[in-house]
């Protein structure tokens, strides 16, 4: 089952239930999402040979569920990485665009339902790692709302930021597992019930889960916001495939206005210092004592660790745990972390604002085309900049969904951004399912 | 906020000069927003050993990813309310990982404990 563009890390079948409403589908899982049994090395060296004693939440619904987990998904190591090239396990290739990168952080899961190899993933999306490899690789992801889905057993690399979500050649497959796998968790006290939290206050909206359903293509009356931010860098060749979606969508009795969102200039950075910070905290764990890469040395306690996760982690990996130790040490907490704080409140307030004169906000999901394999790894800040449409919707914590879009003349495949309002899954999942 | 201020009161002189017109190269010195020792140090805290190759490529890299956060001092202050409850539940015994599994991914573990290196 192993591809040729190197999708799978491990390729090892879990089987789900008899019946259920993935029976007989395939359903591939992101290698930094916990199976009981089955090694899941969050694409790194440090985890080679790790097996999880238990599931992950998301991974029980899917059995449950009745899906077929057919192996675990290349990922760029640990989660950070726009290309899945910082995987220890080589990088994957876009099936879709031969020669050019899936996106990252989920390329994995995105190559495979690609490539037809699975009937659909899950990714995990900490500032845009399954909506960029959905855009890259010509298929649909969802970002949900934070508190939609349970992060337990998900290996955390920023937990204010990250949730689980899913990637199908559709918009109504990808409502589909999300179906499945949303709704609280006693084993993460951040999980929300959208029955209540997506409702007016002490009211109750039943059908709050019923995704699928609302992948009706009905875009009659929908009003859509533009924010300027997010389109006006974008490569040329993005934007025209950009406003040819949003003419289909007009077409259809949409309309569009144009928004100006200040903030949103400063997404990017805010948002590398608050997952670089969350990120040197939570890789602490990693010492080659209770799991890991040992490298059996003799000696200090501190330098023993220090030499094994000299070895067990890749140089993004180790950048990213330094530039957060740097932000969080003395005398540079206030400089980065807290101006980082108050543009990830700027930015929530002006998504409201938005959101309150729009039923959804539309931009390219990535400003670039996939780049060349090899293109990034030397000009990280590049490949940082490339994360500037999809960053701040985690920093406002609210759902997005991106569907493709069309191809460039160079047959490039171009993803359409659509955020919605905190658990307001349906709206974007009906707006995105008039173009795929 | 390319007047050099944001530095005042930091306890390192450089990390004021990133936001001083930037085109500093890394490894110059006192041009650097970092130095090797800052590098060094922060590797330290953060329990990872580097070579010297790794200090040198990390010393450039630094001054150009915290020279391009510089710009979020531009950010106004904001007021925000954070919507957060405590979630509780109750105190109950409930099952756990067995001692046998929470042990298997141990590279070394010894009359039921994790072993670790000494500490000296």
């Amino acid at each position: 089952m192993a591809t040729e563009y190197n999708g799978y890390i491990t390729t090892e079948s879990i089987a789900g239930a008899d019946d259920g409403p993935l029976a007989g589908k395939s359903v591939a899982v992101k290698d930094n999402i916990s199976t009981a049994g089955v090694r899941t090395t969050c694409g790194s060296a440090m985890l080679d040979d790790y097996v999880p004693p238990y599931d992950a939440t998301v991974v029980e619904r899917l059995k449950e569920a009745g899906a077929t987990i057919p192996g675990k998904t290349n990922m760029d190591e640990f989660g950070m990485g726009t290309t899945t090239e910082t995987s220890a396990f080589g990088p994957t290739e876009n099936p879709a665009a031969p020669g050019h990168v899936p996106g990252g952080s989920s390329g994995g899961s995105a190559a495979v339902v690609a490539a037809g190899d699975a009937d659909m993933a899950l990714g995990t999306d900490t500032g845009g790692s399954v909506r960029c490899p959905a855009a890259f690789c010509g298929v649909v992801g969802i970002k949900p709302t934070y508190g939609l889905v349970s992060r337990y057993g998900l290996v955390a690399y920023a937990n204010s930021l990250e949730q689980i979500g899913p990637i199908a050649p559709t918009v109504e497959g990808a409502a589909e597992l999300l179906e499945v796998i949303a709704g609280p968790d006693d084993y993460d006290a951040t999980t929300r019930d959208a029955r209540e939290a997506g409702a007016a206050d002490g009211e109750r909206d039943e059908g709050a889960y019923d995704y699928a359903a609302a992948a009706d293509g009905d875009v009659e009356g929908l009003d859509i916001g533009v924010p300027t931010e997010l389109v006006e860098g974008a490569d040329p060749a993005v934007e025209s495939v950009f406003w040819d979606a949003i003419d289909d969508l007009e077409s259809r009795g949409a309309s569009y206005h144009e928004v100006d969102l200040e903030s949103l200039r400063y997404a990017v950075e805010a948002y590398y210092v608050i997952a670089m910070s969350e990120a040197s905290s939570n890789l602490a764990r990693f010492d080659g004592v209770r799991y890991g890469q040992s490298g059996g040395y003799d000696g200090n306690w501190n330098e023993t660790f220090a030499r094994s996760r000299e070895e067990g982690f890749g140089e993004e990996v180790k950048s990213r745990v330094l530039l957060g130790t740097y932000a969080l040490s003395a005398g540079y907490h206030d400089k980065y972390y807290k101006q980082a704080q108050d543009a990830r409140a700027w930015i929530k307030r002006e998504f409201d604002e938005a959101l309150s004169e729009a039923d959804v906000l539309a931009s390219p999901t990535m400003p670039v085309t996939p780049m060349a394999m090899g293109e990034s790894l030397d000009d990280p800040l590049k490949m940082y900049l490339a994360d500037a449409n999809t960053t701040p919707v985690n920093l406002a914590n609210l759902p997005a969904i991106s569907v493709p879009a069309g191809e460039t003349d160079d047959d490039l495949p171009v993803g359409l951004q659509l955020v919605g309002p905190a658990f307001g899954e349906k709206a974007i999942i009906r707006a995105g399912s008039a173009l795929a | 906020m390319s007047d050099g201020e944001t530095g005042d009161g930091e306890r390192d002189a450089d990390a004021a000069v990133a936001a001083d017109g930037g085109e500093s190269a890394a490894g110059d010195g006192a041009a650097a927003a970092v130095d090797p020792e800052e590098v060094r140090h922060v590797a330290d805290l953060a329990r990872i050993d580097l070579d010297d190759a790794e200090v040198e490529r990390f010393t450039e890299r630094f001054a150009d990813v915290l020279e391009y956060f510089e710009t979020l001092e531009e950010v106004p202050e904001v007021e925000s309310e954070a919507d957060l409850a405590n979630v509780m539940r109750p105190d109950e015994v409930r099952d756990s990982l067995s001692q046998e599994d929470a042990l298997a991914n141990a590279p070394e573990s010894e009359d039921g404990y994790f072993k670790g290196p000494k500490v000296s």
